[in-house]
């Protein structure tokens, strides 16, 4: 007797075993790949030729189609990254570390990209490349956390007990994650407030919405197919011994 | 031709618009890029271990 319905129970469980998993990436990377391409153009496109020029911003405004989506993003994968370590560390999931682990390179890039545009949009319309304000200094103690997972999963040789430990750092750290979105409420900044994510509709024209959303699916998108390539890799490190590895060598080799 | 170079100059803020483009396509291509190598490198060596387990 169970209350999650069958169907669920055994997706999970398929889901579960390190070959299926492995296979089930490989007939999703293509799909992944064409919808996000087809999202990144015309999103690309729209926001950044057909788009009307801000009438405070001018043209410098075009940074929010890539600035707006990675700080979305490293918010997103952080939260995939601690829930699946949660599940990890709770149901022993191989996959779940497997997840885990593979998000934090991709989401340490998001978090990089989010600053270091905010920083080339700060300067022509802040005046300066970095303020020490809530929402940058929270956005950059999000990078030293998934820093801080990587290096900690690199420095411990079991890679079981390495995991259990990430799990626990991400879990730790989730706590800046509504810091992050609420700091430009909270705080008195330089940061402008959500146009987007607000109670109100969007106070953010639509002929500019409509390709920041593009891209916000398109890096969701992109996330999907750089966490499947990474977690590929460290299946193969974790079950290089299993006969199905071997298999697949020994396929690719001849 | 013009509007190639109008739309290059982004109302003056080429220079941060397209270094903040140029910047996070570097980054995503970089996770694409490296774990599929990794992968090719991976089964490479996996493929020596193999083979000389066999010998």
């Amino acid at each position: 007797m169970s209350i999650v319905p069958a169907p669920l129970l055994r997706f999970y469980h398929r889901m579960a075993s390190p070959p299926h998993f492995y296979s089930f990436a490989d007939k999703l990377l293509p799909w992944f790949v064409v919808i996000f391409v087809l999202l990144a153009v015309s999103g690309l496109y729209m926001g950044l030729y057909l788009a009307p020029t801000d009438y405070q911003q001018g043209d410098s405004y075009r940074i929010i189609y890539i600035h707006v989506p990675a700080a979305w993003m490293s918010l997103f994968v952080y939260v995939v990254m601690a829930i699946s370590g949660a599940i990890g560390l709770i149901w022993r999931m191989k996959i779940a570390d497997v997840v885990a682990i593979s998000s934090a390179p991709i989401g340490a890039s998001f978090t990089f990209i989010a600053l270091v545009t905010g920083s080339l949009w700060g300067k022509p319309m802040w005046g300066t490349w970095w303020v020490w304000d809530a929402r940058l200094t929270s956005e950059l103690i999000l990078l030293f956390l998934y820093l801080g997972v990587i290096s900690l999963y690199g420095a411990i040789e079991d890679k079981r007990t390495a995991s259990r430990a990430i799990s626990i750092l991400a879990l730790v750290g989730v706590v800046n994650i509504p810091i992050i979105h609420y700091s430009v409420e909270w705080w008195n900044t330089l940061h402008q407030g959500a146009t987007v994510a607000k109670m109100d509709k969007p106070s953010i024209h639509i002929d500019m919405l409509i390709p920041l959303l593009l891209m916000a699916t398109a890096f969701k998108f992109y996330y999907g197919i750089a966490m499947l390539l990474v977690a590929k890799v460290e299946i193969l490190k974790r079950e290089e011994n299993s006969q199905w590895v071997q298999k697949l060598v020994e396929e690719t080799n001849e | 031709m013009n509007s190639f170079n109008e739309f290059l100059a982004m109302g003056g803020y080429g220079m941060y618009v397209w270094s903040a483009y140029g910047i996070a396509f570097v980054v995503l291509l970089l996770n694409i890029v490296l774990p599929f190598m990794q992968r090719k490198q991976l089964v490479r060596d996996l493929a020596l271990k193999q083979k000389r387990n066999k010998q």
